[in-house]
């Protein structure tokens, strides 16, 4: 049975319909990532889960049970924050423990002993004392997990919890949070990111949404090797993926071909010639950026450091079992 | 760097601090003057000094033993404090639901809460002496709390409202996940980020409440009863000549430094609270 | 609703619920606004709605229940005589009112024009980088936190024909040849209120001005500074422009506050014609010279024109009625 079920949701804010008709299922102990633009209504859907909004139609189920009107606090669902929503004026323990001590019927002792566990799976037990503002950035995320740990949620929800940290901040919580997920293999969690290197990185599975629809979920690398439209081939995967259209599709029998620039090789006799507009040298790797009178340029990832000069032309092959082929409505062609 | 140019600088200096100092002296010197004023005694009053000369207490003397002016004191303080502590009560339960609640009308209802800030006291004058009379409170402090709540309900439930609007919504989402009430959410969470706002919007209400005049001259006739403002505009003698100058001076002045001390101290938040009250709507 | 009903049948099964959260927040809403309506429409909605009842009646202070309606008699009655002389009567056929009008107006038009003069004066200059900035700022508060009973008051000693330090200045600076009795004088009684009016005001005014002057980013003026635009033309080119929007809802703000001014008026000129107000003249036929009615009858009249200008000022002070995201 799924730890969560949408059936037909929709959302909408007066005429504007944010979520239109969107089916879930989330097992327990998953993690599962929304991606998608801003816009798309990720976070829209994240907030129906908690219960902060009301769905205007459609199901929502817990192990279950239909959850449309129940408060966030009867769902048994933490949230973390994307400004952490940390309280000022209360100690890191005081805010770990407020949700606590609102639920009649734990002990001081009993409170203290789940603050304190919480406290040391995430060690900020030196910081229990202190003020949100006398903390840095990342040890305030840190705070606004444990305050949701302590709840001891059957959910978990994350609204962008990276996207105030710097990028080497980052990192290091995003393995935090792998790493939690990993203790507390019970806890459904759901994770609202647009930065599809965290979706990939954390996911169990991935939910890509585009304009309040589901356009695909699966595992990331179901993602990645199998994208089941332009859209998502387009949006998972770094450096993105190329599309090719024209004539050099109407070659594969398609409207776009798309390629990874990873999939693709620089070589003498090439099928394609391109001009190299500028090269990135990252040390492992490099990426020439070529025009061939795409839209956009394409993007070859070649390892180890090149050096082609602007202006001089190439000739790549496409990987030929890497390729996906996209017909004009931008659904693959299999 | 020319001669001529460091003249046009040094004028320009000058001009702008002569302007500076006249703002200064034009705002400060009745007050001045009338301290100035309050400590001389007998006949030296009729003396015209701009610098201390004499120094006596007797106006200070004889304001606090003669008449009531100690009972209107009272009456003054008793008045804006509980007039103060029930408009903030009702305005910081109403500006939450006003502020963060979305319900039908309340666009029409902050509307009215401006109209009725709005209100010429006298519009409602006479219909007010009816209620009071009918309460059986006229003629007592009671008469004026329950008159006073017209203006500074209003003004607070507005200033609290455009203050609690700007209280991060996440926070308050953060404690409803931890399962927090309304109530909850008001007393536990937004109060205690609120006492610069509680503070500033309470501090305006006093000194509405201490100043009024209007109704306080209508629904009190006893000396004992009277408030500070209607016993110095009403403290005269039998003709020109006897206007007790010295003893009204005396009396402005404790009515008065205690106001001006508040208002310096609070400096900063008064003005961000006028400013919310009256600019940003 | 229908058309979804229509579409799709099974989900128009399930009736559109609101969650337990927004009816339990819905409720809490009604709950704490309540109290507050109560006391408003007590103090303020009755009161209002009596008092232009009274208007209609013949009421008098000692019998306000025994009070008959007798229509528009307090505002204008026309009386044809067997002489064929037409007697017009009420309120509206009062030459007193009509005086208390004028200067109603009068005192709001001027007050309001030298406050905002002054007001921008003074902004302009404590929006400016000096030292003793926080001095000036302090200074021009005094007035402010100055009761209006003690202002008056205040100013009517330092205006006192015999020992008023005012005439005495002026005689020494040979402003005036011989001592004014500024507020007993009817041709001055109107210049003395107005001078301790805006001397009290022009502080509030100020710092209006200022919060809306503070809010034009610096880097506008370091543009027309490198563009070499000269200061007075900065003024009114850029500032005026850009203050507008705070400035004209402080001028309405304060042109409700003269509309009904008061205690200033009855205590430094007391019983002068020349500067008596409406709310002044309708306090004293309210509760002094036992024409209850009457009285009502004004200070209706004086509630509708403020009724007009609030309206004004909700309007053009296009105030926002929105309030948080829930």
């Amino acid at each position: 049975m799924a730890a969560i079920e949408l059936r037909n949701v929709k959302k909408s804010f007066g005429v504007v319909n944010v979520i239109k008709g969107v089916d879930l299922e989330v097992k327990k102990g998953e993690f599962m990532v929304f991606v998608g633009p801003s816009g798309c209504g990720k976070s829209t859907l994240l907030r129906l889960i908690s219960g902060l909004e009301d769905i205007t139609s459609g199901e929502m189920l817990f192990d279950g049970k239909v959850v449309n009107a129940l408060t966030p606090s009867k769902r048994g669902i933490a949230m973390v924050f994307q400004s952490y929503a940390l309280y000022p004026h209360m100690t890191v323990y005081e805010n770990m423990a407020f949700g606590l001590k609102l639920e009649k019927g734990h002990s001081k002792e009993a409170i203290r002993q789940r603050v304190e566990k919480a406290a040391d799976m995430l060690q900020i037990r030196q910081y229990l004392d202190r003020l949100p503002k006398q903390l840095s950035g990342g040890q305030r995320q840190r705070v606004a997990i444990g305050r949701a740990i302590t709840r001891d949620p059957k959910v978990f929800l994350f609204d962008e919890p990276l996207s105030n940290l710097d990028a080497a901040l980052r990192v290091a919580t995003r393995i935090e949070i792998a790493k939690l997920h990993e203790e507390m293999n019970d806890v459904t969690m759901i994770y609202v990111t647009h930065d599809q290197v965290e979706a990939m990185t954390l996911a169990d599975r991935i939910c890509v949404l585009r304009d309040g629809l589901v356009e695909q979920v699966g595992t990331p690398m179901e993602l990645y090797e199998r994208p089941d439209s332009i859209f998502v081939a387009g949006f998972i995967g770094s450096p993105k993926m190329n599309f090719v259209a024209g004539e050099k599709a109407s070659a594969f029998s398609c409207s776009t071909v798309g390629i990874r620039g990873e999939h693709m090789d620089i070589k003498p006799d090439g099928i394609w010639e391109g001009k190299v507009i500028h090269t990135e040298n990252l040390g492992a790797d490099s990426y020439v950026y070529l025009d061939m009178g795409q839209e956009e340029p394409v993007v070859v990832r070649h390892d180890g450091t090149t050096n082609y000069q602007s202006g001089s032309l190439v000739r790549v092959s496409p990987q030929e079992d890497r390729i996906h082929r996209f017909n004009e409505a931008g659904k693959p062609i299999r | 760097m020319t001669g001529s140019f460091d003249l046009w600088k040094l004028t320009k200096g000058v001009l702008f601090y002569a302007l500076v100092i006249a703002i200064v002296v034009i705002a400060v010197f009745p007050f001045y003057y009338a301290i100035l004023t309050s400590f001389k005694a007998g006949t030296d009053l009729f003396r015209i000094n701009y610098w201390p000369t004499s120094f006596s207490l007797a106006n200070y003397q004889s304001v606090f033993s003669q008449g009531a002016f100690p009972r209107n004191l009272l009456n003054s303080v008793f008045v804006a404090s509980v007039t103060v502590a029930l408009a903030l009560f009702l305005a910081v339960t109403a500006s939450f639901a006003l502020s963060r609640v979305r319900f039908r009308g309340r666009g029409l209802l902050l509307m009215t809460i401006l109209a009725v800030s709005m209100f010429p006291q006298i519009a409602v004058l006479a219909g007010l002496f009816e209620v009071i009379r009918f309460l059986g409170i006229y003629n007592t402090p009671w008469a004026l709390i329950f008159a006073y709540t017209i203006f500074t309900l209003p003004f607070t439930v507005w200033v609290l409202t455009t203050f609690m609007r700007d209280l991060p919504v996440e926070i308050e989402e953060a404690a409803i996940v931890d399962g927090a009430t309304p109530w909850v959410i008001i007393t536990q969470v937004f109060m205690p980020l609120m006492w610069p706002a509680l503070v500033t919007t309470g501090l305006l209400a006093f000194i509405a409440a201490w100043n009024e005049f209007l109704f306080a001259l209508t629904f009190t006739v006893s000396n004992q009863t009277r408030t500070v403002p209607v016993a110095i505009a009403l403290l005269s003698g039998g003709s020109q000549y006897e206007i007790p100058w010295g003893i009204i001076m005396a009396a402005s002045v404790i009515v008065t430094v205690p106001l001006v001390a508040l208002v310096l101290i609070f400096q900063r938040k008064i003005v961000s609270g006028l400013t919310a009250g009256g600019v940003k709507g | 609703m229908t058309s979804e009903a229509i579409g799709a049948p099974t989900a128009a099964a399930q009736p559109r619920q609101k969650s337990e959260l927004m009816q339990q927040r819905v409720r809490a809403a009604r709950l704490f606004l309540l109290p507050m309506m109560i006391a408003l429409a007590v103090v303020a909605g009755w009161p209002l709605a009596r008092s232009i009842y009274f208007s209609f009646t013949d009421a008098t202070l000692n019998d306000l229940y025994g009070a008959e309606w007798i229509g528009f008699g307090n505002y204008l009655q026309i009386r044809v005589l067997e002489s064929g002389r037409t007697i017009y009567r009420g309120v509206l056929a009062d030459p007193a009112w009509w005086n208390a009008v004028w200067n109603t107006v009068r005192f709001a038009f001027w007050s309001v024009l030298w406050e905002t003069i002054l007001g921008m004066i003074v902004a302009l200059v404590l929006n400016a980088e000096f030292k003793g900035r926080g001095i000036v700022r302090a200074a021009i508060l005094i007035p402010w936190a100055i009761p209006t009973i003690v202002s008056a008051r205040m100013w009517s000693w330092m205006l006192n024909d015999q020992f008023g330090i005012l005439n005495d200045l002026g005689m020494r600076l040979g402003l005036l040849n011989a001592p004014v009795a500024w507020t007993a004088s009817p041709d001055t009684a109107m210049l003395a209120v107005l001078v301790v009016d805006i001397w009290k005001t022009t502080p509030f005014m100020a710092l209006l001005i200022l919060a809306g002057l503070q809010m034009i980013p610096k880097d506008i003026y370091e543009a027309a500074e490198i563009d070499g635009v000269h200061p007075v033309k900065q003024f009114f080119r850029i500032t005026l422009p850009l203050v507008r929007p705070a400035l004209m809802v402080a001028i309405i703000f304060r042109v409700l506050d003269a509309l009904r001014i008061f205690d200033l008026i009855y205590v430094l000129t007391p019983n002068s014609a020349a500067t008596k107000t409406m709310s002044v003249i309708s306090q004293e036929n309210l509760f002094q010279f036992n024409n209850f009615a009457e009285g009502s009858a004004q200070s209706t009249l004086l509630f509708l024109l403020i009724a007009i200008f609030t309206i004004l000022y909700i309007w053009l002070g296009k105030v926002n009625f929105d309030g948080g995201d829930r």
